[in-house]
């Protein structure tokens, strides 16, 4: 039996700018088994980083705000905990890894000591202990021990995320979120930081939360997807079923947007149109204007999220009954 | 088919605090009238160097760069003026490459005021021409730039790119900064453009799927040098090089279920162009490392009709080959 490690209910938040009420996250529905790595896939601006943020109850205040949902961890409500509780939690039962490590590390301090410091605020190990906790860290994700004496700057940004990977596992926490952990790597970097995170995961058997926006990285690292546009969960299945029968129109789009190593597609087969403005949300399903399949009702109709499979769902009308289906 | 450009033993250093940085190191390729030509490889590699050596928006340090049959190396700076109007660039950031106070229709007609061409009411008509052309919605012409999203702002740098009507055109990772579903619908639109226009291209990316995509031959750079060049086709059913096959193997594949390509693990990082490795660029991190890789600089030889490699494994092979070849007549 599977263990519920994170469930977000209904989630909303909001940013207050001066061009308005940006809505980053709306009507939010995800849950997290424990020991899975979940993919959240989504383009520019769909919400990600906001929704893990709020996991972490970092969002900016101003000039964010959560305004309604709950997320809880192990069934409890991390939106109702006292700050104290948070602090407790955050670093320690649950960590993030950024897409740009340096926002992680403090560039005036040497990483050994930074990992040390995490070590010690969470755990109760004297900084003799903890410091070979950060030596043994930064050993498993590869880099020589006795480089713990060096500054952020004197590392590759390869190897720069990497320290950051040890630091956020340095105390073995139960949820690790990684938001584009490896967005700003070449591709051969990016594949020593998948295959280096794919192993502590086994080992270490920690529950992943996976922030990309590339397909490719979700299909060999996760067993589970869900898609996420305009900040709401358009479609949410294991790996599998995602990959060989998408069935929320948006996912479809995506797949055929993008261009295929190993197959001659003469013409990419984008989705029409552009993201929608964050302040100014279109009414009913939020896909609809750039939908091919959409009608009428899906203007005004919000669509839930049907079962269409095992485990697999899809929040389009089509699945309602309201919309017909796609042409094969 | 006829050669639009013929690179030869293209050289750019730079001096730098660190030392001379050789970005470009002797690189040699042709583009034919009508294709794309792609080059791929990560950060670093030389990729933009190339692309602006080319077009002299740096000043290469040796080499020829043939266009049409003259090398324009050996223009003087009105030849080389006239040149441009055939050699366009596109190229990555379209943010940082647009002048934030001009709008839209100012920037589009930009290469008319340089080179003073279309007196002020045809200079409309162009612009709105240019403007269908890329997809561009005729309302924007007094917008600026920053009111734009990243697709449109891209749109804009293809048709001032496009405006005087060049031949060839230097597309500098123009879909790069771009969501996959935007970059889809740039990619159509360039080769869209290709079509009507007639157009040459190199088109430079560190996405191996999208150069793959667009272009009709690929060359992959590693380190200032090309390593391999063939057939978009090839480099993916029949990669020669090394570092070509850890760079498809590296590259994650959006489907489950395939037969996936052994993952090779590349060691370390890119070695730094100031103190690049004596022999072999690669062959620092090459899995297959020989000690004469060490010693010399592997030449470019011909795999397979059109096909090229620069690495000792091939070379030796094509050696033994044509020896066999020799014993047996
Ligand atoms: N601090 C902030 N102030 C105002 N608006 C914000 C802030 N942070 C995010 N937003 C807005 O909230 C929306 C969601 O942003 P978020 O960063 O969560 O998206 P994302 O999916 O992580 O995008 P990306 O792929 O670009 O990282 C966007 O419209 C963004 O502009
Ligand atoms: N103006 C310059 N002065 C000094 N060094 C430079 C200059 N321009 C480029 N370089 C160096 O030349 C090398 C090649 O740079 P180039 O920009 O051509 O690489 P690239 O393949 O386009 O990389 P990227 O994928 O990051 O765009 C790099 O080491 C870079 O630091
Ligand atoms: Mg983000
Ligand atoms: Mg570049």
């Amino acid at each position: 039996m599977s263990e519920r490690l994170l469930e977000i209910q209904d989630l909303q938040v909001e940013y207050h700018t001066d061009d308005g009420i940006v809505t980053a996250v709306e009507r939010l529905d995800l849950h997290l088994e424990k020991g899975q790595t979940l993919g959240l896939v989504g383009e520019t601006g769909a919400g990600k980083t906001t929704t893990a943020l709020s996991i972490m109850r970092l969002v900016p205040d101003p000039p964010g705000r959560i305004v309604a949902g709950a997320i809880r961890f192990h069934g409890e409500d991390l939106l109702r905990k006292r700050p104290e509780e948070i602090k407790r939690i955050r670093g320690n039962r649950i960590s993030m890894i950024f897409q740009d490590p340096m926002t992680s590390l403090n560039p005036v301090l040497t990483v050994g000591f930074q990992i040390e410091e995490a070590v010690m605020l969470h755990q109760k190990l004297d900084r003799k202990a903890a410091g070979e906790r950060a030596r043994a860290m930064l050993e498993l994700v590869g880099i020589p021990p006795e480089r713990a004496g060096d500054y952020p700057h004197e590392f590759s940004g390869g190897m720069r995320q990497r320290v950051g990977i040890a630091m956020a596992l340095s105390c073995n926490p139960e949820l690790l979120i990684a938001d584009e952990p490896t967005t700003a790597l070449d591709v051969t970097i990016q594949a020593q930081v998948l295959e280096l995170m794919k192993s502590l995961r086994e080992r270490l058997a920690t529950s992943m939360l996976l922030i990309t926006h590339d397909l490719g990285v979700v299909a060999e690292v996760c067993d589970h997807v869900a898609i996420m546009y305009a900040g709401s969960i358009v479609e949410y299945a294991d790996v599998h079923s995602l990959f060989t029968s998408p069935r929320h129109p948006y996912t479809r789009g995506l797949f055929g947007s993008i261009p295929s190593l190993d197959e001659e597609v003469e013409r990419l087969k984008p989705i029409t149109g552009l993201m929608p403005d964050p302040t100014a949300l279109p009414s009913g399903c939020k896909f609809h204007p750039r939908c091919p399949q959409a009608q009428e009702v899906c203007r005004t109709r919000v669509p839930q999220a049907i079962s269409v499979g095992d485990g697999h769902s899809a929040a389009c009308l089509i699945y309602e009954g309201l919309v017909p289906g796609f042409q094969e | 088919m006829e050669n639009v450009l013929e690179v030869r033993e293209l050289r750019k250093d730079f001096h730098t605090k660190k030392g001379l940085l050789r970005a470009v190191n002797d690189i040699s390729f042709t583009v034919r009238k009508g294709e794309t030509l792609g080059i791929v490889g990560e950060s670093g590699c030389g990729k933009s160097t190339t692309g602006r050596a080319v077009l002299r928006l740096v000043e290469p340090t040796a080499g020829e760069v043939i266009f049409e049959g003259q090398d324009i190396l050996q223009y003087n700076a009105r030849s080389m003026r006239e040149a441009r109007k055939d050699m366009q660039i596109i190229f990555q950031d379209p943010f940082a490459s647009l002048n934030p106070r001009l709008s839209i229709s100012q920037i589009i007609a930009e290469p008319f005021d340089v080179y003073r061409m279309f007196p002020p009411r045809e200079r409309e008509e162009k612009v709105k021409e240019l403007m269908r052309l890329v997809g561009l919605s005729q309302k924007l012409v007094n917008a600026f730039p920053h009111e734009l999203d990243g697709g449109r702002r891209q749109r804009i740098g293809v048709a001032r790119a496009l405006a005087l009507n060049p031949k060839f055109v230097v597309c500098d990772e123009p879909v790069s900064a771009l969501d996959v579903s935007i970059q889809a619908q740039i990619l159509n639109l360039i080769q869209d453009l290709q079509q009507r226009l007639h157009l040459t291209y190199v088109f430079i990316s560190h996405d191996l799927s999208v150069v793959k995509h667009i272009s009709n031959r690929v060359a992959v750079m590693y380190l200032g040098k090309i390593v391999e060049i063939t057939e978009s086709r090839r480099i993916f059913t029949n990669p020669l090089h090394p570092y070509t096959q850890a760079l498809l193997s590296a590259i994650p594949i959006p489907k489950v279920g395939v037969q996936k390509r052994r993952r090779i693990i590349l060691e370390g990082d890119v070695p730094s162009p100031v103190n690049p490795p004596s022999g072999c660029i690669f062959s620092g991190r090459c899995p297959f490392v020989m000690p004469k890789c060490l010693e010399a600089a592997p030449p470019m030889t011909e795999a397979e009709p059109g096909h090229s490699v620069s690495c000792f494994l091939v070379s030796d092979a094509e050696g033994a080959r044509a020896a066999g070849d020799r014993t047996s007549d």
